[in-house]
């Protein structure tokens, strides 16, 4: 595309901006993009033998991961972001979605790679890779969103986008075997005061203590997401997946699974993840992420540049509880509702894509989403978030979020009363 | 128990249930697969009986209750043919007592791996330590990120002090004010830290530790010997800090509600705008530029609509969305695997020392024009005293003192806070060095 299109574009913006009445303009000149012959429909392009594996075309090239310098002492102990701005329907391609370390992402390959299940089971049992690609497996697609996701958020509107604001989630497709096959395996104690612990392999050994009901319920022992391997920075070969909980449950690198008769308290899940209130006091074993939705388009990273007439408002809606039943979309900071279209009914503690379908008359907007989930629980506000839990809250911010958008398009991330 | 005997049960168990299995073999794919797993299971007692006793004797344990599901067996296939019947079949078919699938976990094992700390302390090694070993320990392996006194370097974790501040606005949760177990910071401790060397600290080391950061956070006095008999005694500040996840109560009772969906508000007013706008530049990650535009500057709502359209104030902005600059071909020659090989050992740096454009100094200095730089001459930087000596003299770096430093960094230059403890191959020195030299220059 050359500058003279996109001049073109740009004006072409401004004459509907000034009306819509003057209904569909047309075109200055022919465009040569269409009276030219061009290169691409003259000469041949790549050969099949040229990409074994395929990586975006260049043009997408800004669609990818993004960290936070400041956020964390360490690139290898932080967080990155996945470009939800940039993505459509449900799936997060592997490639961008966000990742989170606490000791640096490890390559353990398949033939290094062991699974242990001790503590109180009958028959402690060491499993390789590829004596679990012979117990039967399931495919299921579930959220993974870490517990501070919009944490920043808590104390004010922080980042100028909806990439760091919401993105450490992804949702993928998932292969792996139930947890409570290998549990069943190695003769586990599976009564209901008992608990799981795992563990990773990496330096970080991060573990986490996960009550029998939930260990037996949903949780997969997951080797493939979105149809191949895990991803190094997502735990390969092996990682748990823990249906609609925290994102650190998810262990990645999983190497051990103990039975045992008390939650382990380990640093993860004392001095990490846990919230403090007002009066000193913290809340624990928060593990569900409650009904959450934000717009993804328009949003800060993604102005709308066609100016007033047909526009998509488009976002994503997630419960750790269940199924999401209905989103409602306001453009006027809360004072009117409408109910979007969601793009298929959700799949429990999955992704849901909305969709508004509405006409922009060119005016400023205060965009808001508003998620209900199975239960008929409706997504809070921010401010009925810290009426409940103060400000010093650090995980679980699932509040509305609010776009400002001004008469050019442009978004920005902001509180209203 | 006579073991000889038992030895056939598995063998027997393992025929029953071919048996069982048989009954559909022809017609369902699940029972073929279910009958390699029979047959396993005949091989694998077959072996056990040739095995050290322990595995024997879980076996047979195991033969023992096969035989008893073998009915239960019987029946879940049955179950399974009549449910695929109707065409596919969307779960795993009923599970059976097991599959044989994986192998006993030995004793040396789960003794390596299963060393994590309960609440009680159950799962501590024996061993102890007090604070005033712990002080030297912890000066050499925790201080450049922690700080000497636990205080925290940079974004690093702060240790001590924070009593009292859980409900201020800015509560400092340290292990003295918040960790209600002291478990757990054995636990974190043993397995997971020194950040960059996790599992390397003895029983003893860790306990020298755990006592030391206890004692910078005036809890105990430094001639008190923590050991594994006395560490269940020890209760926490905070151990009573915590509440379970109480939002079923307090939060999903209230907020389970028909929301509203018109006039739900009178007016609307922005309260507060972005802190940071961010850019997002094409080669990746992210930069924060402070926002100071003020609330004013944007309409209240009502139902009526904006309260005033802003003027337009820049032209629409392409954010994010500059089209990214072609890639430039790199040029393959002989140095860049070295540097490659050099990127890759430098990882075992990088949570210390930055290097490149713009790097700043962290917990370490900034490895920026190393070469023939003055040792220990980054202003502002704190020096280990040995370094501060280094410099005193007048040295600089060259290929050679930094060669020996990375080879043996305690040995070369005794006293440093560097916690790192050298690259232990040649090929990995060569690769560093060419690497600070490329990327630093």
């Amino acid at each position: 595309m050359n500058s003279t299109t996109r001049r073109g574009l740009l004006k072409g913006g401004v004459a509907m901006t000034a009306g819509l009445a003057a209904g569909k303009a047309s075109a200055a000149g022919p465009d040569p993009l269409i009276t030219e012959l061009q290169d691409w429909a003259s000469y041949t392009g790549a050969g099949v033998d040229e990409t074994p594996y395929g990586m975006p075309i260049r043009f997408e090239s800004h669609v990818v991961r993004r960290n936070v310098e400041w956020l964390t002492a360490s690139p290898i102990s932080s967080i990155n972001f996945t470009p939800i701005h940039a993505l459509d329907g449900t799936i997060t391609p592997q490639g961008c979605a966000f990742e989170r370390h606490h000791s640096g992402a490890i390559e353990l390959s398949k033939d290094d790679y062991r699974l242990m299940i001790n503590g109180l089971v009958d028959r402690p049992l060491v499993f390789t890779y590829d004596d679990l690609e012979r117990f039967p497996r399931e495919n299921h697609v579930y959220f993974c969103e870490c517990a501070a996701n919009t944490g920043m958020e808590w104390a004010g509107s922080q980042l100028n986008g909806v990439q760091f604001t919401h993105g450490m989630i992804h949702n993928m497709e998932y292969t792996g075997i139930p947890l409570r096959t290998l549990l069943k395996e190695a003769g586990a104690d599976m009564s209901a005061d008992k608990w799981v612990y795992v563990e990773g392999a990496d330096a970080s050994s991060n573990g986490r203590s996960i009550p029998m009901e939930k260990a037996l319920d949903d949780v997969l022992v997951a080797f493939k997401a979105n149809g191949e391997a895990l991803r190094m920075e997502h735990g390969y070969p092996v990682r748990l997946v823990v249906p609609g909980w925290e994102g650190n449950m998810w262990v990645k690198w999983l190497r051990r699974v103990e039975v045992v008769d008390v939650a382990v308290e380990s640093r993860e899940e004392t001095s990490k993840y846990t919230d403090v209130y007002e009066d000193g006091t913290a809340r624990k074993w928060t593990w569900v992420m409650d009904a959450k939705s934000v717009i993804t388009s328009p949003s800060p990273q993604m102005p709308i540049k066609h100016g007033a007439g047909p526009l998509v408002i488009s976002g994503l809606a997630w419960s750790g509880h269940g199924q999401i039943t209905r989103v409602d979309v306001s453009k006027d900071g809360g004072i009117t509702w409408e109910t979007a279209r969601l793009g298929k009914q959700g799949d429990t503690k999955a992704l849901t894509r909305f969709y508004l379908d509405t006409t922009w008359d060119g005016k400023p907007m205060l965009l808001q989403a508003r998620a209900m989930d199975e239960t008929g629980y409706v997504q809070p506000t921010k401010d009925q978030l810290r009426e409940q839990r103060g400000e010093n809250a650090v995980y679980h911010n699932n509040c509305i979020q609010t776009w400002y958008v001004s008469p050019e398009g442009i978004a920005e991330n902001v509180e209203v009363s | 128990m006579s073991k000889s005997p038992n030895f056939l049960i598995p063998a027997a168990g393992g025929a029953a249930l071919i048996l069982g299995v048989g009954y559909g073999v022809a017609t369902n794919q699940y029972t073929s697969s279910k009958l390699d797993v029979m047959e396993l299971q005949v091989e694998q007692a077959q072996t056990a009986a040739t095995d050290a006793k322990a595995v024997a004797e879980a076996e047979v344990a195991r033969a023992a209750e096969m035989e008893a599901k073998a009915n239960e067996v019987q029946e879940a296939a049955r179950i399974a043919l009549a449910s695929a019947g109707g065409g596919s079949v969307s779960e795993p078919a009923p599970l059976s007592d097991g599959y044989g699938l994986g192998r006993l976990a030995l004793p040396e094992e789960i003794a390596a791996w299963d060393v994590d700390v309960l609440p009680d302390g159950r799962g501590l090694p024996e061993g102890s330590g007090n604070a005033f070993d712990g002080e030297e320990i912890f000066a050499e392996k925790c201080g450049s990120c922690h700080g000497d006194f636990g205080e925290g370097v940079d974004n690093w974790p702060v240790l001590a002090g924070g009593f009292d501040t859980l409900a201020d606005e800015d509560p400092v949760k340290t292990v003295g004010s918040y960790w209600p177990h002291l478990s757990t910071v054995y636990d974190y401790i043993y397995r997971s830290m020194p950040f960059g060397q996790a599992g390397t600290l003895t029983p003893d080391e860790t306990y020298a530790i755990v006592a030391y950061i206890l004692y910078s956070n005036d809890l105990i006095d430094d001639e008190f010997e923590l050991s594994h008999e006395n560490f269940g005694e020890f209760e926490m500040y905070n151990a009573n800090g915590f509440v379970i996840d109480d939002r079923p109560e307090l939060e999903y009772s209230q907020w389970r509600a028909e929301p509203c969906m018109e006039n739900c508000k009178e007016e609307v007013q922005v309260t507060m705008r972005s802190v940071f706008l961010v850019e997002t530049p094409p080669e990746g990650g992210s930069n924060s530029v402070m926002n100071h535009a003020r609330d004013e500057a944007l309409p209240s709502f009502t139902s009526s609509g904006a309260s005033f359209i802003p003027a337009s104030t820049a032209p629409a902005q392409e954010v994010a969305t500059a089209a990214p600059a072609e890639e430039a071909p790199t040029e393959a020659d002989q140095g860049v695997d070295l540097i490659a090989a050099g990127e890759k050992a430098f990882k075992k740096c990088s949570a210390c020392h930055k290097i490149g454009d713009g790097a700043k100094n962290g917990v370490g200095p900034h490895l920026n024009a190393l070469m023939g730089r003055p040792i220990g001459g980054i202003e502002g930087f704190k020096y280990s005293n040995v370094f501060q000596a280094a410099a005193d003299e007048g040295r600089v770096w060259d290929e050679e003192s930094l060669a020996a430093f990375l080879a043996k960094p305690k040995e070369y230059f005794k006293g440093t806070k560097m916690s790192f403890a050298g690259f232990k191959k040649e090929e990995d020195l060569v690769a560093i060095i060419a690497y600070l030299r490329e990327v630093g220059g």
